[in-house]
């Protein structure tokens, strides 16, 4: 087994075409050929501490701001979640609490753990690696699960005096530190996990 | 790995004929490309990537689950998915209330992305693979810019969210419920139909297998255009 470097070629990401090291565009797709995203790892940390920065507030600041007969009431992230538990519905909390914390705070340490272990070329665990870039990847849209119900609320909860819900500034720093993790772990090129692995272990069949 | 499909593990032959080879996107590892049994998958041996999944009759399959989507997300989009009643006053909503519903300065941005993410994407994405699939399934060949349209539509991939949207609504509906009686819409199960739908018509699609029709297409259509495109420049 070689990597296509090793060859001397440069695979598509988009389409797994394999072309000769000099071509600057995929021939079938049309996308930029490079062998390895060099910059790759600057793109990471530069939208992680936009993410991270933008988070700061998403959980200070009020994401939903409710007004009844009786007053205004704004629930931050963790307080709306705890309202809800309070309900009764200690499933749908649980729903909210993973969405909107454990994974973007998961999604943060396991970003930047990839990025410090490629800048290493740390070769362990590399199958671990991988399948951790995986499930970032496929987790990182539910986060905006609470940005969504948000913005229903907003539009339904409009009921002249009796009530009426607006969104709270964190409903929009939230859905950036949500967008900005995404790009964060869409630009991380992959194949830097496995040059590592330059000394080849034979494979477990 | 139980996955691996015979074919692609051959060793890489010395004289390299670029033509035959496949790449993982993930790792870089290089295989000679062969189309595995029908039903089965091709995977990386490396870092175990899908690379080649085909199987009978999936572009008939997607073609016809997405037109099932892109009908449902126009209609979804006019019905209410959520309706509320307290004190006697009662209001629905659909997607169209929530583009809408924001004037406040910076917050119509949410709005905005809420309705693109909901709505707009999964509607071009859909759009965009019936665009490339539909000539070639009816025998014709493939679309003008249909590289660039698959490419586009692959890239849309996670940025469509109506899944994602079918759990908020379930949420809001936990969310106020003291503070009023909430109901789903006809636009909810729509939403949550097309969500299974879209998962569905993803696992039948098969990048490399599509790649692969556009190129046969083309060149079938135009058998000097593909000789000069293949050359590399």
């Amino acid at each position: 087994m070689s990597t296509a470097r090793d060859m001397g070629l440069v695979t598509c990401t988009t389409c797994a075409k394999v072309w000769p090291m000099e071509q600057d565009r995929c021939g079938r797709c049309g996308h930029r050929l490079k062998s390895r995203q060099s910059n790759s790892l600057q793109w990471v940390w530069a939208f992680w501490f936009t993410g991270l920065l933008v988070y700061f507030p998403a959980n200070l600041y009020p994401m939903l701001v409710t007004e009844t007969l009786t007053g205004t009431q704004s629930g931050t992230i963790v307080g709306g979640a705890i309202e809800i538990a309070h309900h009764g519905d200690v499933g749908i909390a649980a729903i909210v609490l993973f969405a909107s914390v454990v994974i973007p705070v998961a999604k943060f340490i396991a970003i930047a753990y990839l990025a410090i272990s490629v800048q290493r070329g740390s070769a362990k665990r590399l199958h671990q690696k991988m399948h951790l870039y995986e499930v970032v990847e496929f987790v990182g849209r539910w986060s905006m699960i609470d940005v969504f119900v948000v913005a229903i609320l907003s539009a339904l909860v409009q009921l002249s005096v009796v009530a009426s819900i607006h969104p709270g500034s964190a409903a929009l720093t939230f859905a950036l530190s949500v967008i900005f993790t995404m790009l964060s772990a869409r630009s991380f090129d992959t194949r830097l996990i496995w040059d590592s692995h330059d000394v080849r272990v034979s494979e477990p069949q | 790995m139980p996955d691996v499909a015979g074919p692609i593990q051959d060793p890489m032959p010395q004289v390299v004929d670029t033509e035959q080879l496949i790449g993982c996107p993930n790792c870089d590892e290089v295989y000679r490309a062969q189309m595995p049994r029908n039903g089965e998958r091709a995977v990386c041996d490396r870092c175990s990537t899908v690379l080649i999944a085909s199987r009978e009759g999936a572009g008939l399959r997607i073609l016809a689950l997405s037109i099932a989507v892109l009908i449902l997300v126009v209609a979804a989009s006019f019905h209410p998915f959520l309706s509320i009643n307290a004190a006697g006053i009662g209001n629905k909503v659909s997607l169209l209330d929530v583009a809408t519903s924001f004037r406040s300065g910076l917050l119509v941005l949410v709005s905005v992305a809420t309705v693109l993410l909901i709505v707009g994407l999964p509607a071009v994405r859909v759009g965009l693979l019936i665009y490339v699939i539909a000539p070639m399934e009816l025998g014709h060949r493939a679309a003008p810019y249909a590289r660039r349209a698959f490419r586009l539509a692959q890239e849309l991939k996670p940025w469509s969210m109506t899944e994602v949207f079918s759990i908020g609504c379930a949420v809001a509906l936990v969310k106020v419920s003291d503070l009023a009686s909430l109901h789903f819409g006809p636009a909810f199960w729509m939403f949550t139909a097309l969500s299974i739908i879209v998962v569905v018509s993803d696992r039948y699609m098969c990048s490399w297998s599509i790649w692969k029709a556009i190129e046969v297409s083309e060149a079938e259509a135009n058998p000097a255009d593909s000789q000069t495109e293949q050359a590399p420049t």
